[in-house]
């Protein structure tokens, strides 16, 4: 029986023509952070909004054994939606950190006079840069970090009961 | 010696604008090269969104710092993944992608030639 190579080459340039779409199709394209979990925060340094004589950096999550920074504004409607998750952590195992972006001093103070502050050290952050070197890229975002400095789950959007329950899981 | 002095300086003043536009030029092409993640199909050049105009902000400051084009992908892809960088760069799970264009014309050519073989042969038989 004679085979003929043309008609393989064609069935096989088919199937591998299928099996590429089949593979593209089962990849998402959207975005997702999943890839942050596992690896080290980025150094930085943010001064105090309450006193531009304090400052905080990565050494400083040293020191705690979980760490939840909070990326928050005061014209984000979604941050006060989850604020009073917040509350409820900051009287758990967990030291907050929340990182004010691309807001008013003023705004931001009064929004944590108004709602109450969860946070043990609110940093400035007023053109975004910092937020960008811990893969944010809307608020709010929160990113639970361990001592050694390793995300350990990140949050896109508003902290609901779903991720606080998560949370508090995590930091058993 | 006053004329070589100014001579010079009018070099100095003519070069600086080809340097600052050669800068321009370069931020332009990772900027494009950049997906913008709050956008529909828009790259960080072509975007007025909030997180374009701090990315742009973030290369330019890497780019001041010394960084090269390399360094700042590296940088945000660590961040955001691959999926920031419009052209993925060279890995295990896209190398077909890479690879296939070239070993397509490869083979392609192999092809044409065994046909012109073959037709050679017969003209020649």
């Amino acid at each position: 029986m004679k085979i003929d190579i043309t008609k393989i080459i064609i069935f096989c340039f088919i199937a591998f023509s299928l099996f590429v779409f089949w593979k593209g199709l089962k990849n998402s394209s959207n975005y997702d952070t999943t890839q942050l979990i596992g690896s080290k925060i980025s150094n930085f340094q943010l001064i105090n909004i309450n006193n531009d004589d304090q400052y905080i950096s990565q050494e400083d999550f040293k020191k705690n054994k979980f760490t939840l920074i909070n990326f928050f504004a005061s014209w984000c409607v979604p941050c006060r939606s989850e604020h009073e998750y917040l509350l409820n952590l900051s009287n758990k195992e967990i030291k907050i950190v929340g990182i004010n972006f691309k807001d008013k001093k003023s705004n931001a103070i009064n929004f944590l006079e108004e709602l109450g502050d969860p946070y043990y050290f609110v940093g400035e952050d007023s053109n975004g840069k910092v937020s960008i070197s811990f893969g944010i890229y809307g608020i709010p975002e929160s990113i639970l970090i361990n001592s050694d400095l390793t995300v350990i789950k990140k949050i896109v959007g508003p902290i609901d009961q779903i991720q606080y329950d998560e949370i508090l899981k995590l930091i058993q | 010696m006053k004329v070589k002095s100014i001579f010079f300086i009018i070099c100095i003043l003519i070069t600086l604008p080809m340097h600052a536009s050669d800068n321009q030029t370069r931020l332009l092409e990772v900027y494009k090269n950049l997906r913008c993640l709050v956008c529909q199909g828009q790259s960080i050049a072509d975007s007025n969104s909030d997180f374009a105009a701090t990315i742009k902000l973030v290369v330019q400051d890497q780019f001041n710092n010394g960084k090269t084009e390399e360094e700042v992908y590296n940088f945000l892809i660590s961040k955001y993944g691959e999926w920031i960088v419009y052209q993925p760069t060279f890995n295990k799970n896209n190398f077909l992608l890479w690879v296939l264009p070239y070993a397509v014309l490869i083979f392609g050519g192999f092809i044409i030639f065994l046909i012109v073989r073959k037709t050679k042969h017969k003209k020649v038989n």
